[in-house]
């Protein structure tokens, strides 16, 4: 207790050389956290987005593209594919389950994807209130797109062709609310699912041309009166589904595969692509190579922030180590009054490690701090749900880490007191 | 090495009777020899003090005072010799042991103070109180610093003191665990002669208090004349 005192006085003595040793070290300390929390939490969300989903087919093009699509709906569809062809496949004994989606359209932000029932499963996601859809432009929403966009079971809302806000409006086939679902960490709490017919309806060329053509008036007072209306409208349209299904043209931008067996992984891939025209993706594969080229950019970003604790150290050590020719006669009384040497190295040890606490815990909470207030825009604008407020084990690793680097900072200096002559410093005055 | 005896302990009338014959000697050495490389610093045959007693070690500069004050507080070790304090051969204490019998039973007073520049008047004493293993007595600190007329700057850091407050200061740091021996190094050399008087006289008080033996080494004429006895050295041939 009476060396931490001293420590914390001395400290006090030159409150700004401690002030800017203690903003050194918890700037690195904040870049350092920051960045193994966005590192980490990106890798995770990346493998749970994409844990339930073996294999991705889609056109032949860019892999990662087709993942960033299809699994975390981050990117441009490369394009479509015929609903015939991938179906081929999904009836291959060693696919355990299929899902087709149909992408295209988003609602403020949030994509529209046509498919089925199980995709929902995909993601382990249930309903939370409502039912599922049965009927063409009847959706399923996520609970984020819920909460944000103030959907619920009843409500309706028209989709936007594209992914951004520019695209032209589908108000002529607006989508009735009919079920939400539970949140689940995963992107399907940003999309909103449909059948693979609305999305079908919705972009045929004649069904939309008939509805441009006549329908705009109308449409307004079908929607004056109420649901009974919509509902006729609806069943008329389901009967128009059921013919495409049957047309063999009908495409879809991407089939979701899981595997029945972990054998399918050596062959089923490389057989989609010999045949040619399709393309099979590993989301695993492709994460690991996106995380690969995202890691390369972390690491040097976290080669920057140890330049900064290296500077940090560095400082500190200066101060201390400029701090002792002044204080040579400070230690050499200690000496007289009973303190031990080992007792003047932990007093400078001390110092080094209190501006190392101080910088450090400043750093940690700056770092999720930033983490959590980065994790908040990125959600906002991006979709991809960071947050400030977690720990993952590398931070107690960093922890020792920065201890140790203030260690040795001070060890030096320590050292010196340890060494101090009481007698000739006394001599010399 | 031929060490000619070079002592002279003149004693004076003794104001009090003390010590009783079974104690101790402060200060018993015998033989004492140090030198730097070839040079030798200091050659002493024999000195002695006892408790209650006070003592001046004079001499020109160069004849190794210092260095005689620091061989007794155990802060260098001697070449040839032995040095009892309090009847401890501190040739058998090393390292933390050595460090903490200095601690406990030695009191120092340096012409430099060095205040602790960080911590308060009152600080400074206690952390000296507590670095002595004793009891950390905060009412102690207190009635001592109010005797030095030090009342009112407890709070005080050293920077905000004047030199004479802060020599005070220093006095009662050295005296907070009432020491057994008392040794200071041009305690005066700094003071104008009222507060060479005033530092002098509580010296001589607080030793007779704690029946301590008073060593002081000095150059100063006011100093000497108001010690028991006085040990002479010459700048070793």
């Amino acid at each position: 207790m009476t060396w931490l005192r001293l420590a914390v006085a001395n400290l006090g003595l030159s409150p700004l050389t401690s002030a800017v040793n203690v903003l050194l070290m918890s700037l690195g300390t904040a870049s350092i956290v920051l960045l193994l929390l966005a590192g980490s939490q990106l890798s995770d969300t990346m493998s749970r987005d994409a844990r339930g989903i073996d294999l991705v087919l889609g056109p032949t093009g860019s892999p990662v593209q087709l993942v960033l699509s299809a699994v975390y709906h981050a990117d441009m569809p490369p394009g479509n594919i015929k609903l015939e062809e991938a179906q081929r496949w999904a009836d291959d004994p060693r696919v355990e389950a299929a899902v087709p989606i149909s992408l295209g359209d988003s609602h403020r932000g949030f994509r529209i994807v046509g498919t089925t029932a199980e995709f929902a499963e995909l993601f382990g996601a249930g309903l939370a209130t409502g039912r599922a859809w049965d009927a063409p432009l009847e959706a399923v929403v996520g609970s984020a797109v819920a909460q944000s966009a103030g959907l619920a079971p009843g409500s309706s809302f028209a989709g936007t062709h594209g992914f951004g806000d520019g695209g032209h409006g589908h108000e002529a086939h607006p989508y009735q609310v009919v079920g939400v679902l539970e949140p689940t960490g995963t992107v399907v709490d940003r999309l909103i699912l449909t059948s693979l017919e609305s999305v079908w309806d919705v972009h045929a060329p004649a069904a939309s041309h008939a509805h441009e053509a006549g329908g705009d008036h109308e449409h307004g007072h079908e929607h004056d009166q109420g649901h009974d209306h919509d509902h006729g409208e609806h069943d008329a349209d389901h009967d128009h589904a059921g013919e495409h299904d049957q047309d063999p043209d009908r495409e879809i931008t991407a089939m979701l595969l899981r595997y029945g067996s972990p054998m399918a992984a050596m062959t089923l891939p490389r057989e989609i692509n010999a045949a040619g025209t399709l393309q099979a993706a590993a989301p695993a594969m492709e994460v690991a190579r996106i995380l690969q080229l995202v890691g390369i950019g972390l690491d040097g970003l976290s080669a920057f922030a140890w330049m900064l604790i290296l500077t940090a150290a560095l400082s500190v050590f200066a101060a201390l180590y400029g701090s002792l020719r002044a204080r040579r006669g400070d230690l050499a009384i200690l000496r007289c009054l009973g303190a031990t040497r080992w007792e003047l190295l932990v007093a400078l040890l001390l110092e080094g490690l209190l501006l190392t606490l101080v910088g450090v815990a400043l750093g940690f909470l700056a770092g999720h701090g930033a983490m959590e207030m980065l994790g908040g825009w990125l959600e906002e604008s991006r979709g991809v749900a960071l947050t400030g407020w977690t720990w993952i084990p590398a931070q107690t690793l960093l922890l020792f880490s920065l201890f140790g680097v203030g260690a040795i900072a001070a060890a030096i200096p320590a050292a010196q007191a340890y060494r101090t002559d009481v007698a000739r410093t006394l001599a010399e005055g | 090495m031929q060490a000619p005896a070079i002592t002279t302990d003149v004693l004076k009338p003794q104001p009090t009777g003390l010590p009783s014959g079974s104690e101790p000697l402060a200060v018993d050495v015998t033989n004492l020899g140090f030198s730097y490389g070839d040079t030798t610093v200091l050659n002493m045959a024999r000195c002695e003090l006892q408790r209650g007693r006070s003592m001046a070690v004079i001499g020109p500069s160069g004849c190794g005072k210092t260095t005689f004050l620091h061989l007794l507080a155990g802060l260098i070790r001697p070449v040839t010799g032995t040095i009892r304090v309090l009847g401890q051969d501190l040739d058998e204490l090393q390292g933390t042991r050595l460090d903490r019998f200095r601690g406990r039973n030695i009191g120092l007073v340096f012409q430099r103070l060095h205040l602790l520049p960080a911590l308060s008047v009152t600080e400074n004493v206690l952390l000296a109180q507590r670095l002595s293993g004793g009891r950390v007595d905060a009412t102690r600190v207190a009635t001592l610093l109010e005797q030095l007329d030090l009342g009112g700057l407890e709070h005080r850091k050293p920077s905000m003191l004047s030199q004479g407050q802060a020599q005070r200061v220093a006095i009662a740091r050295a005296l907070v665990h009432s020491p057994a021996l008392i040794m200071a190094d041009e305690p005066t050399s700094a003071l104008d002669d009222e507060h060479a008087a005033q530092a002098l006289a509580l010296l001589h008080s607080s030793a007779r208090r704690v029946g301590a033996a008073l060593l002081v080494v000095t150059h100063d004429q006011r100093v000497r004349g108001s010690l028991d006895s006085e040990l002479e050295l010459r700048v070793p041939a």
